[in-house]
């Protein structure tokens, strides 16, 4: 079967997130970079299906030409081609970004190796959280969709997909080819082997431009939330605190 | 020209996120001066409407279909879609849950329209007439970041983030008129239906526990953490864990507390051998009181709990349930 799989390039902050002077991004001066957790997610349960079924995993990113970096993280883990949808630098909104990845899958699926059976995003990407580039790409390749995915199975022609909502679980069976948002926690996603690390210097990263119209949605700027008062009562070194920490439990009612 | 609320339930069960979305667009509604309105999908959820007047609802229309018995993405949408094609609204509000989500980012598909998803119900200005554009305050990060976004748009898509409004009766109640509609369903919606469920049997979860006792990378290994297993067992409440912790092995992700885990709401947590990353923080943070356990005073969890006790958790964590054990003797 043939699978691709959405990712997102995102900075890894730590304690804060500090914002640049103009406000428009993240300050990722001191910061790494990594995938959105949902989408390493994604990765691993593309790669499992494909060692389950045969096949091959392809791995797309829309993003500044740095996301190349995620992308060979991707060919590391073994995913067989690496493709980047070029942007001018700044974040696209989410139908610009959906109208951008349908049209690199167009492209692709036009090309020999024909359609995807199985295209897996993340549920949510970790630092803007739109919840929706997925559902649209699915809708306007006209496949179905689940999104929340915490369990993702092909038998033949189907995609048998569970996720679970406050205590429901419920079980869905979409007909091949379909579109799946997943969750962190279907799977624990492998790290790369040396191997792969050192082919995934020489992997071909394709690019595809495919810029798309600009949604309804701008980004005026971001904000830092107001900083929570600290409270902190320091109840004392190691076991001595004990007593301290109970009597807090006894004036909560809890014991 | 209304404002319409999404209600979710489950069956009939109101989610609670679901009035916070109802008292999010009521107060949408009088800002622009509008009737507030209510949708309620499948015939399970009629019995909501007089509960939805409390909160301010003028009419609640009710779909009908006989896919609509259980959730279904697809269907929830096309019934919003019907609505909006009949009834115009100004602005559609659901919850900023899984499924409300899910749902509006569906409808904004088949519309080719914006959504902004967890919209603030602070610092939005929605402009002289219809055709303005909205400027308005949405999360990022789970909530460690904000961001300001203008919305163009005919029919404005929002979801309500979760906890940012207090679910509050209207002063005056609407009267909640049932308007019950056949909503034009596409063909997808009999693919994408529920094929199997289950319920999971009530008990303590991780979501709803008053005690949640969270481990770290600190504790250092899957045994390590048999004396936070043991502390939340004398206080009815219930292990959870960071992200390390999962990405290491040592619990299952049903454990994870976190941006991409679960977001608790316990009366006490005690955070041992965590750091508090951001994405930890925004899972921990509902949480009423924080006690933090770790070796090191300047660790981000430390700064922003409210007790914090500086030593080594192996140590600390049997001493507490120790003194426990003694007074209760």
């Amino acid at each position: 079967m043939r699978v691709l799989i959405c990712i997102k390039r995102v900075p890894a902050p730590g304690a804060r997130i500090n914002l640049t002077a103009d406000g428009q991004a993240v300050d990722t001066t001191n910061l790494g970079f990594t995938m959105s957790p949902h989408e390493e997610c994604a990765l691993e349960a593309g790669l499992a299906l494909v060692e389950t079924h045969g096949g091959s995993a392809t791995a797309l990113t829309v993003g500044r030409p740095e996301a190349e970096e995620q992308l060979r993280y991707a060919a590391s883990l073994g995913v067989t081609s690496v493709v980047l949808v070029p942007t001018d630098g700044n974040d696209w909104d989410p139908q610009r970004t959906a109208r951008a990845i349908t049209g690199a899958v167009e492209h692709l699926e036009a090309g020999a190796d024909g359609s995807f059976d199985l295209i897996i995003f993340g549920n949510e990407s970790a630092d803007s959280g739109g919840f929706q580039v997925g559902v649209r790409v699915a809708r306007a390749l006209d496949r179905p969709v689940v999104t929340g995915a915490k369990g993702l199975t092909v038998d033949e022609d189907v995609a048998s997909i569970r996720r679970e909502i406050d205590g429901v679980q419920e079980v869905y069976e979409l007909p091949l080819p379909a579109v799946v948002g997943v969750k962190e926690g279907i799977n624990l996603p492998r790290y790369p082997t040396m191997k792969g690390r050192l082919t995934s210097r020489k992997a071909t990263v394709d690019a595809i431009n495919a810029t798309g119209e600009a949604g309804g949605q701008a980004m005026v700027t971001l904000l830092s939330p107001p900083e929570v008062a600290s409270h902190l009562v320091v109840l004392g070194d190691g076991v001595t605190a004990a007593p301290a920490v109970v009597d807090v439990l006894d004036e909560l009612g809890l014991l | 020209m209304t404002v319409l609320a999404l209600i979710e339930h489950d069956r009939g069960r109101l989610v609670p996120a679901a009035l916070e979305s109802l008292t999010f667009g009521r107060q949408l509604a009088d800002r622009i001066g509008t009737e507030l309105e209510a949708v309620t999908i499948g015939s399970t959820a009629d019995g909501l409407a007089a509960h939805l007047g409390e909160f301010g609802a003028a009419t609640v229309h009710q779909a009908h279909h006989e896919l609509l018995a259980d959730f279904s993405a697809d269907g929830w949408a096309d019934s919003v879609v019907t609505l909006i094609g009949t009834g115009n609204p100004h602005a559609v509000v659901a919850s900023g849950t899984d499924r409300g989500n899910e749902v509006l980012a569906h409808v904004a598909a088949r519309l080719d329209a914006p959504f902004v998803a967890n919209v603030l119900p602070t610092g939005l200005e929605t402009g002289a007439d219809r055709n303005s554009p909205w400027h308005l305050t949405r999360v990022r990060w789970g909530g460690s970041l904000h961001e300001r976004a203008v919305l163009h748009a005919d029919v404005k898509l929002m979801t309500a983030a979760l906890h940012r409004v207090d679910a509050e009766r209207a002063d005056t109640p609407g009267p909640a008129t049932p308007a019950p509609f056949l909503p034009v369903l596409e063909e997808r919606a009999a693919i994408t239906i529920v094929r199997d469920r289950v319920e999971r049997t009530a008990g303590v979860t991780l979501a709803t526990a008053s005690v949640v006792v969270g481990g770290g990378r600190g504790v250092g290994s899957p045994e390590g953490f048999a004396p936070l297993e043991d502390l939340a067992q004398l206080l009815g409440g219930v292990v959870g864990c960071s992200r390390a912790v999962t990405n290491n092995g040592w619990r299952n992700h049903t454990d994870q507390v976190g941006q991409t885990g679960t977001r608790i709401s316990a009366d006490v947590y005690f955070a041992c051998g965590i750091s508090g990353a951001i994405q930890h923080w925004v899972g921990a943070s509902g949480a009423k009181c924080i006690i933090a356990i770790n070796t090191d005073p300047g660790a981000n969890i430390v700064t922003k709990a409210d007790y914090a006790v500086i030593g080594d958790l192996h140590e600390v964590v049997p001493a507490i349930a120790d003194e426990i054990r003694r007074r209760r003797d």
